[in-house]
């Protein structure tokens, strides 16, 4: 029983790292319909980033937070340079575009900080905290504190400002919004700054964890990707239920089912993904269009 | 008159570039005839993509799964059972035709996104796959062939012999697939990727053709892979990772989408532009395929096939108006 506890807390510490990027994946795809699959190598070049901040001797959370308000500002950049021309174009030229992003990302990390593993500070103690007779990682339970911390604020953000419903209204009518006077296509570049600022969390939580190293997103994309889909990439909410889901289900079958082991996790994201989309495409909290002819 | 002669035209231009292929292994290198052999092996993997992305619009970012799958039957059949090459090239087609059509069926409910999503998970856990059944594959050690030699006492070493074998299987799936792709199956393919529900009202059984241009698509990626596991004698599994999918996919991008031709221009350049820009860096040749897949997209959506193509018409229609404005001086 405390072996099932230590492995539930601890996908859940996973959990809420795919759950920001699939949160990230989301975002951009509520507000462009675009699945950006580059999104986990743009995290990765923000911390890399902030490795670079922590290595000019930067404390930690002066570095954290710079990255994340650098992060933003690329995010956007990104939108405006690279996705804006192909707005309109047919979905394969969008993912087309995102892989092209995704390759450059990862080929000028390496160039730049070369293919060699970097160890990543962690801003948590390195001893384990222990309660009654189950042992936590400090990480673990920071990494969730922080994913929780995150969510709450993006919350907030979406309610109770003008902001943010001007973005939500960006979103979901486009023409209706700009009649309003909503910039709309501002709001999306917006968009893509908060997800290119959610992708650089769950970057800098989970690189003391893999260690960094330029494809270090690329299984953990696969699994937010995962995430999205259980929850749905039409719901936010969805989105973050479905990262736990997807981290706590990840570890409980890792440690229980002995033919998996780590060896076949990607098979295990590949076979969520595909019964997730065949049993109920929508994901668990998505709703599905009608679509017009 | 202006058409017959582009006809003509097009045969000569055919004919000229199967003979400079045919004289090329005899002018070069045993390295640069296997740097050709695989710019072979690559377009028809391309061609294979193509069909199923450029030409009936589904989304593959996983295709370096079915090279894998084709090099792996080859590669098994060879060092288990001792069965001869030739024999293994049509079995590793059938196995990714299969393996290819049961993908596709569930894919068919996935539109667009899911299915890029779905392959690109897929390109993922090939590799890890390959690994975890040690017993067949040889685990990461991979194995090891040895190179056919060239029968019947032809005076030709073994890469040359492998470069013709290639030529061959490669002209015969490019007659195919030309074949398939024009007239009334042609017309149903890119016609359920430009409105599937148009499609289907003028009674295209659009499920069938997707799962079977999927099938299709996989057996020419898989006997690619096979030829290139014969090519190189050697397979292992982490070179069928999803950067593998990515090259192929810049294959697609760069020599133009949903052309036949456009397949050779897109092996050539994923065959040679990585050998110059590793010159600057490591890292340089994906740069440089990022960067040609985002500025393709941009100026040359239909890539060097498409922008020749669009050459030759205003050339021959601009010949056409200057004959008949002269006629008409006349």
């Amino acid at each position: 029983m405390d072996i099932f506890i230590q492995q539930v807390v601890s996908g859940l510490a996973t959990g809420g790292i795919y759950a920001s990027l699939a949160l990230a994946l989301v975002m951009i795809y509520q507000a462009t319909d675009v699945v950006n699959f580059a999104q986990g190598s743009m995290a990765m070049f923000s911390t890399y980033l902030c490795w670079s901040l922590l290595q000019a001797g930067l404390p930690y959370w002066v570095a954290f937070v710079a990255t994340l308000v650098i992060a933003f500002a690329g995010g956007i950049l990104i939108e405006r340079v690279v996705i804006r021309p192909v707005e309109n174009a047919p979905i394969l030229s969008i993912v087309i575009v995102t892989i092209g992003l995704l390759v450059i990302l990862v080929s000028v990390a390496g160039w730049i900080y070369s293919y060699i593993q970097k160890p990543f500070p962690s801003p948590f103690p390195n001893k384990p905290i222990k309660i009654g007779n189950i042992v936590f990682g400090a990480h673990d339970l920071g990494a969730i504190g922080i994913t929780l911390v995150v969510l709450l604020l993006l919350f907030l953000f979406f309610r109770y400002t003008t902001l943010g419903l001007a973005m939500r209204a960006a979103a979901q009518n486009p023409t209706s919004s700009r009649l309003c006077g909503i910039r709309v296509g501002w709001m999306l570049a917006l968009g893509w700054g908060l997800a290119a600022t959610f992708g650089a969390v769950a970057g800098m939580i989970v690189a003391p964890v893999v260690f960094l190293d330029p494809n270090m997103m690329g299984g953990i994309q696969i699994y937010a990707f995962a995430a999205a889909t259980v929850g749905g990439f039409t719901s936010p909410l969805g989105a973050v239920v479905g990262g736990f889901l997807v981290g706590v289900t990840e570890n409980l079958v890792g440690t229980y089912v002995s033919f998996i082991g780590t060896e076949l996790k990607m098979t295990v994201a590949l076979a969520m993904i595909i019964i997730v989309l065949l049993v109920k495409p929508s994901g668990l909290f998505g709703r599905s269009f009608v679509r017009r002819v | 008159m202006a058409r017959v002669g582009g006809a003509a035209l097009k045969t000569a231009g055919l004919a000229l570039v199967l003979a400079v292929a045919c004289a090329l292994p005899f002018a070069m290198s045993g390295f640069r005839v296997f740097q050709f052999t695989q710019v072979l092996i690559y377009a028809i993997a391309i061609l294979g993509l193509n069909m199923l992305t450029g030409f009936n619009g589904q989304i593959s970012l996983g295709h370096g799964a079915f090279y894998g799958i084709g090099a792996y039957t080859t590669a098994i059949m060879i060092d288990k059972w001792n069965i001869g090459y030739g024999w293994t090239i049509p079995v590793a087609a059938a196995v990714c035709l299969v393996v290819g059509f049961l993908f596709g069926r569930p894919a068919l409910r996935l539109e667009g996104l899911y299915l890029a999503l779905a392959t690109f998970a897929l390109a993922l856990a090939v590799p890890q796959i390959l690994k975890y059944f040690e017993h067949w594959t040889g685990g990461s050690q991979g194995i090891v062939l040895s190179k056919p030699k060239a029968p019947w006492g032809l005076p030709l070493n073994e890469d040359q012999w492998l470069y013709f074998v290639t030529l061959g299987v490669l002209i015969v799936l490019f007659i195919l697939a030309s074949n398939l792709l024009s007239g009334r199956t042609g017309r149903a393919i890119k016609a359920i990727r430009d409105n599937h529900i148009a499609a289907e009202a003028m009674g295209v059984n659009s499920a069938l053709y997707k799962s079977v241009v999927f099938g299709v698509s996989a057996a020419y990626t898989g006997v690619a892979g096979a030829l290139s596991g014969i090519a190189i004698a050697f397979v292992a599994p982490d070179t069928f990772d999803v950067f593998l999918s990515f090259t192929l996919l810049t294959g697609v991008v760069i020599g133009g989408l949903a052309t036949i031709s456009g397949a050779i221009f897109g092996a050539l350049f994923v065959q040679f532009v990585p050998n110059w820009a590793q010159d600057i860096s490591k890292a340089a040749p994906w740069a440089i395929f990022g960067i040609f897949l985002i500025v393709f997209m941009y100026v040359m959506p239909h890539g060097i096939a498409g922008f020749l193509r669009l050459l030759w018409i205003r050339m021959t229609r601009s010949a056409v108006m200057r004959g008949k404005a002269e006629g008409e001086v006349q």
